[in-house]
């Protein structure tokens, strides 16, 4: 079991007002709160041995080296990757996917085709879109079914020899559905295609392990799991890493230099050009250490417990639609009526309570219900059942003034 | 009445209204209440784009003065509209050209003209506004 009073005193956020009310923050599929383990770790590198990496003979440098690469350890070691250099740093989910895309720009031919699911996020379409322009590949799409769930029977019947990368997130963002990846590597594999699982919603609540999963790339954001903003992962098998071409012309990237020829730095650093964020990095590591210290199978318990709560309260309100069933993580994306959910969002709003509105960054997913957008409300380990309780009276409120 | 008395009148209405709650039941009901654009004008040039709420606006000229109809699909949204449409609307462009947008403020709605806020209400006024200048130009 959770101490979730203990837990929420890390955060020192979870103590201010918003609107006269205490905050209830369920907007954690979009940015999770920090714990003070992790701003402290922020304000120690700061105070203390903020200098740049990999270049000077300096104790500070030597210090913040030290420390960026141990905490490139330790992503590696959280996502079990087989080695450190496996782990590229980047500024997040979409830096890394537009290196993957921008390095396949060489490996693909005219109608070569990429497959991507139904349930992206824009940030995953458009990279291959732009792809598929350079490279004339061509863009094909596994669709989902009314419940959020992708169509496993129609993305077999896509994958051919000329299928060669299949992207897909393992969570969907619009609707928080645990997609089968594990189903969508293992058949990507039998037609020679390489796969990237875009983390970013699952991270937060399912611990990945990359080997076992045997994905080809796997990318993350920091800031969902706890840590700073502008910070992610791009783990990629050895061998696709050594095949892709660095994204980003710079220093660090490079091992030898003359105006002739420039000849490339080995992994990890040849994807990582220029002066990395070295603080955010460091704090990634703490965040992790924080996660991993309460554990992510209690985590995914509790959260279990939180969405099962609140999903019984909320149907139980009426007219109100759950956009996608079955395996999911604490997300729920949802309509009440015929009200708009920007008119929701303002409301609760009023009432201290935290929630996204709109189309998240899915339109295509919106499209396809016909609806201009939901109301997302996506929980985390230091949400409670009080604040769900809350949450339904303001839910009740909304919907009593604006039906 | 002039614009600037239109807006203190409007402030003297909500001056009654002892918490948000009662501002915005208002605002829904102003909402609900107005039909606001013809249906043939909810056509996508009349749209603007790029907000969670959709927003239309549309305005011409009647008798030397600009009058607006607009419309949106969030209600709080279209509450607001209501309110802006009863300031602006029926005016001389150069009027409008002129007029500011401060009385939001007074009344307790500062949120929903924030810039960044994704309602379209600011593109709103900014295209108010285009046309005033539009057709300003069309009268010089």
């Amino acid at each position: 079991m959770l101490d979730i009073q203990k837990i929420r005193k890390d955060f020192p956020i979870l103590e201010r007002q918003v609107n006269g009310k205490p905050l209830i923050y369920f907007d954690n599929a979009a940015t999770s709160q920090t714990p003070q383990q992790v701003i402290d770790c922020i304000v120690n590198y700061y105070s203390h041995y903020n200098a740049n990496i990999h270049r000077g003979v300096h104790t500070l440098s030597q210090e913040a080296t030290d420390a960026y690469e141990e905490a490139r350890i330790k992503i590696q070691q959280h996502f079990n990757a087989a080695k450190p250099y496996e782990m590229i740093l980047t500024s997040g989910t979409t830096d890394s996917i537009n290196m993957v895309a921008n390095g396949f720009t060489s490996l693909l031919k005219k109608n070569d085709e990429i497959i991507v699911s139904a349930l992206e996020h824009h940030s995953n379409i458009v990279p291959w879109q732009m792809l598929c322009e350079r490279t004339g590949a061509i863009l094909r799409v596994i669709p989902m079914f009314e419940n959020g769930q992708l169509d496993m029977e129609s993305y077999t019947s896509l994958l051919t020899e000329k299928t060669k990368i299949v992207f897909c997130n393992h969570v969907s963002n619009a609707l928080g559905v645990i997609n089968p990846i594990e189903f969508i590597i293992e058949k990507a594999h039998e037609v020679g295609a390489a796969v990237l699982i875009d983390g970013a919603q699952a991270s937060p609540h399912i611990k990945a392990d990359v080997q076992a999963l045997n994905v080809d790339f796997y990318v993350a954001s920091a800031h969902k799991i706890c840590g700073p903003t502008g910070v992610g992962v791009l783990y990629g098998k050895e061998e696709w890493l050594l095949k892709l071409p660095p994204y980003r012309g710079g220093g660090e990237m490079i091992d030898q230099v003359t105006f002739e020829k420039t000849t490339y730095a080995g992994l990890p650093h040849k994807f990582e050009a220029g002066t990395p964020n070295i603080c955010g990095v460091i704090a990634f590591g703490a965040a992790l250490d924080y996660m991993n210290g309460i554990g992510f199978e209690k985590i995914a318990a509790y959260e279990e417990e939180l969405l099962q709560y609140a999903t019984k309260k909320l149907l139980a309100i009426g007219d109100v639609t759950i956009y996608g069933t079955g395996k999911k993580t604490a997300v729920i994306s949802f309509n009440i009526n015929n009200i708009h959910p920007y008119d929701i969002g303002t409301i609760v709003d009023k009432l201290g309570i935290a929630v996204r509105t709109g189309h998240h960054c899915a339109q295509p997913i919106m499209d396809f219900y016909k609806i201009p957008g939901t109301v997302r409300a996506s929980f985390s380990f230091y949400n409670t059942k009080e604040e769900i309780d809350v949450f339904i009276e303001a839910i009740k409120k909304a919907k009593m003034m604006l039906s | 009445m002039t614009i600037q008395e239109i807006q203190a009148e409007i402030v003297d209405e909500f001056s009654m209204f002892d918490d948000w709650m009662q501002r915005y039941e208002y605002m829904i009901d102003l909402g609900k209440s107005l039909p606001l654009i013809d249906e043939s004008l909810k056509k996508d040039e009349n749209l603007i784009k790029g907000c969670q709420s959709k927003v239309w606006v549309h305005g011409e000229m009647q008798d030397g003065k600009l009058v607006f109809t607009a419309d949106s699909d969030a209600i709080i949204t279209k509450g607001i509209i209501a309110i802006l449409i009863r300031a602006f609307s029926n005016q001389k462009p150069s009027a409008i050209i002129e007029a500011n947008t401060n009385f939001i403020d007074e009344i307790g709605l500062k949120e929903h003209l924030s810039p960044t806020r994704a309602n379209g209400l600011v593109s709103m006024i900014k295209q108010l506004k285009l046309y005033a200048v539009a057709y300003q130009t069309q009268l010089n």
